[in-house]
């Protein structure tokens, strides 16, 4: 399937270096006839380089592409090719994709979508734009993001902020079905980026800091119809596990995982929710995503391990059924959501040759395991800052085996309630928030987007009221002490040793998805608004061009035409936005994020722009890859 | 009455959940507590102005900004709290507001009514911001009184 010679002899270098990534698997599970689902055809499409199908370029999550045009050589040269104002002045997420010479972009609330035709350009082939309470808008918790649209059999699937999952005609923007996901009366909203396998489109909820239930469910891609729906917290069948088969560790998680480590009923506000991403694994059948925060930031209010938040899911595509669970973080004291990406590759560990899944949670611990068990492979800090656990115990036989051990000074439960515990590294945004991360299958290695933040928080008692938020704890965020200063690093990242091999430093957190390519270097954005590229090997920087507005979307590449463009969505906002969309101006005494934060508006304001960059010249250089991929695509 | 917040008074059943803090600074303060709702001595804060900055932070802020900066989301309550009356306060909280502008940019202030973790703690909103708009308090986590010689925490205490 792959028709590029470029591509073959990078799957060569990358068996010399025995790492592979996973969708070198893909190429067998094609083979075998199964039924037409969308999965096959995505398949086949996310293997095109020319094409962007997916948020995270693959079902692997690994945001690499094959196009070589740019290159470490020439991206120096690197120029703005087109733009497209949005029209929304909010924190744009995730990013575009193309499909055949059509480019399909959104916005954060009210959530619009445009189907840009590049042979035009640019041109609006079609655009949607929902009918959306406005009341929904108090009760999304950091800004109104979107993390993106998502493709499959002629559809583009918006999950928009009310809950409402929308199938649109990829061809006209008419609208086919529309399902409601959740309550946002409640306090239920949606931000996530659905992932479509199989004949399913698979999206979360969010509201985690409104009380309310996470879920994942599945809906058919054809009809709308809800397939199935597993709650991350409550009864056993809600959850859909099998208390013998569903394993934690190795071993049976056994009757009444979930309820029997919650006090009373506090699971039904229990959170959870399931708003990051998905990956799958089609030869396993398997999808794989993290839970969200237990309810009320408070831990004092809820005793237990409060599971299954804070874990990652292992699920059967077909039944919804959970084959493995991994919990990171039992008994949250500080917001660390488990829902960062899940990264599917091949990887040699201890002579061995794994199917891993690599996890770099926000608690500031990446993980790798073995995504056919959940067998825990390797834990280890990806920030040296990290201080609230000493280590993940990794003995089978330890009482302690896979938890993080607390330090009791940064403990909020043991330090208690309306006490301020300080220095807490990292902060409630985590070691890394959703922003996806890269793996090359050349080097080997992860390029992993951090924030370098640590927090002072003070929990104390809250009430739950529907539709109101269920928080309880008062943050202060500052720049990690006795280090660089800046707040952000971006980091390579060797998941089978777990060590940091390279760091960037960063101003401010990196809050933009990383893309790696087969031209040698690594592509990321930053909040004041650059878009910057560097060596893959040594993290040195080649490339900068500042863009309106702050990035914490995600980086994209395709081809058209025989030639590469990088595509980018900026317009600050989010989480990491707050301090500047606060409109700070004036210096700030000692108050560390928020100080830091604000000088944000010294460099950036909001924005809504998609930027597109090209090498200067006319098409050329790539034309190796224009053979059959359109046909490819039609089948 | 004492024991109850000015807003239940003004505003009847809506927030009968309301204890308030503001009988004490009454006693400190004679009978312009709406003007000044804060006892602060050498830079420390009574446990309404304090707890007000906590409860602040857990519901306001991701709006109106940290410490009342404002947003683009929110007007900064630093500024609006200078010439607003407690009554406009407190009418906005319990029953929010809506307006739009152009391209679909509808702000939302969302009706607080029937939560307790504010009805509860309007008052030492209140105090916080109106402390903050008089300059009176810094950015960041205000430093408490001891609480031996907080008349606003003693009569918390008492009426918990
Ligand atoms: C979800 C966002 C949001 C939250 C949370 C929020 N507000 Fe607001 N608030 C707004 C918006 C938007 C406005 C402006 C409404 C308008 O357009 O008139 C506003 C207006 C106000 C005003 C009137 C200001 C003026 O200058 O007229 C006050 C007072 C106020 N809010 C207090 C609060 C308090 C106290 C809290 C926390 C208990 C709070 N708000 C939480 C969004 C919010």
């Amino acid at each position: 399937m792959h028709k590029n010679a470029n591509a073959t002899k990078g799957m060569e270098e990358m068996d010399k270096i025995t790492l592979r990534a996973a969708c070198s698997v893909f190429a067998l599970a094609v083979a075998a006839p199964t039924a037409a689902y969308a999965n096959d055809e995505l398949i086949e499409m996310q293997s095109d380089p020319k094409n962007w199908v997916m948020q995270l370029g693959n079902y692997s999550a690994t945001r690499y592409s094959e196009l070589e045009e740019i290159n470490a050589d020439n991206v120096g040269d690197l120029q703005v090719a087109w733009t497209f104002s949005t029209g929304v002045l909010r924190g744009h997420e995730g990013g575009p994709l193309v499909i055949d010479g059509v480019m399909y972009v959104h916005t954060p609330f009210p959530n619009k979508v445009f189907a840009l035709d590049l042979n035009d350009s640019g041109r609006i082939i079609w655009s949607y734009e929902p009918q959306q309470d406005p009341n929904v808008i108090p009760v999304m918790c950091c800004d109104t993001v979107n993390r993106g649209v998502a493709y499959g059999d002629g559809k583009i699937i918006l999950h928009q902020a009310d809950t409402n999952v929308v199938a649109l005609d990829a061809e006209t923007g008419e609208e086919l079905w529309k399902v409601a996901n959740g309550d946002p009366s409640k306090g239920e909203t949606g931000t996530m980026s659905p992932l479509i396998a199989g004949d399913k489109v698979l999206v979360g909820n969010s509201g985690g800091e409104f009380g309310v239930q996470g879920h994942m469910t599945a809906y058919n891609l054809e009809t709308g119809e809800q397939e199935w729906r597993a709650y991350s917290v409550g009864p056993d069948d809600q959850i859909l596990l099998d208390p013998q088969e569903t394993t934690h560790l190795g071993e049976p998680v056994g009757e009444n995982s979930s309820v029997d480590t919650w006090e009373g009923d506090q699971w039904q506000l229990g959170g959870g929710t399931v708003w990051g991403w998905v990956s799958y694994d089609p030869e396993l059948n398997l999808v794989y995503y993290g839970s969200g925060n237990p309810g009320t930031w408070n831990p004092s209010q809820r005793p237990g391990d409060n599971k299954w938040s804070m874990t990652i899911f292992a699920r059967d595509l077909d039944t919804g059924m959970a084959k493995w669970v991994y919990q990171m973080t039992p008994h949250d004291e500080w917001d660390y959501d488990g829902v960062n990406e899940n990264m599917l590759v091949d990887i040699e560990i201890d002579g061995e040759e794994r199917k891993v899944l690599v996890h770099p949670d926000r608690n500031g611990f990446a993980y790798t395991l073995d995504r056919e068990t959940g067998e825990l492979l390797v834990a280890e800090k990806y920030d040296p800052a990290v201080n609230w656990a000493t280590e993940v115990v990794m003995d089978p036989e330890s009482e302690e085996y896979g938890r993080p051990q607390v330090v009791a000074e940064y403990s909020t439960e043991q330090n208690g309630v309306d006490v301020n515990s300080e220095g807490i590294c990292p902060a409630a945004l985590g070691t890394k928030d959703q922003q996806p991360s890269s793996f090359s299958p050349e080097t080997g290695l992860f390029y992993i987007p951090t924030n370098h933040v640590c927090m002072d928080y003070e929990p104390f008692q809250v009430s739950y009221t529907a539709g109101q938020p269920y928080v309880g704890a008062t943050l202060s965020m500052y720049p990690a002490p006795d280090s660089h200063g800046g707040m952000g690093n971006f980091i390579a990242w060797d998941a089978a040793a777990g060590e940091i091999v390279w760091s960037k430093e960063e101003p401010f957190s990196v809050w933009s998805g990383a893309l790696a390519t087969a031209g040698d270097i690594v592509f990321y954005g930053t909040l004041e608004g650059y878009l910057k590229a560097v060596d893959m090997e040594s993290g040195e920087e080649l490339y900068r061009f500042k863009t309106p507005s702050g990035i914490i979307g995600n980086v994209t590449t395709y081809e058209h035409e025989g030639k590469q463009y990088i595509a980018v969505l900026s317009g600050i906002g989010g989480w990491a936005g707050i301090g500047l969309a606060a409109g700070l101006t004036e210096g700030t005494d000692g108050l560390g994020a928020v100080g830091a934060y604000a000088s944000l508006s010294d460099y950036t304001q909001l924005g809504g722009q998609l930027t597109v960059f090209a090498l200067p010249g006319e098409a050329g250089g790539a034309s190796d890859m224009d053979a059959g991929a359109e046909e490819d695509s039609d089948e | 009455m004492r024991l109850m917040s000015k807003a239940a008074v003004l505003i009847g059943g809506a927030v009968m959940l309301s204890l308030g803090a503001a009988g004490a600074q009454e006693e400190a303060e004679g009978d312009n507590w709406e003007d000044k709702p804060y006892i602060i001595e050498d830079g420390k804060v009574d446990y309404g102005v304090y707890n007000g900055f906590r409860r602040y932070h857990n519901t306001c802020h991701t709006c109106h900004g940290p410490d009342a900066m404002g947003s683009t989301f929110a007007p900064a309550l630093v500024e609006s709290l200078k010439d607003m009356s407690y009554a406009d306060f407190t009418e906005t909280v319990v029953n929010g507001r809506q307006s739009s502008g152009a391209g679909g940019s509808t702000s939302v202030m969302p009706s607080f009514g029937e939560n307790p973790d504010v009805m509860l703690y309007i008052d030492h909103i209140y105090a916080y911001l109106k402390a903050r708009a008089d300059g009176e308090v810094a950015r960041g986590r205000p430093e408490r009184l001891d609480p031996e010689n907080d008349p606003v925490f003693q009569e918390y205490q008492e009426s918990q």
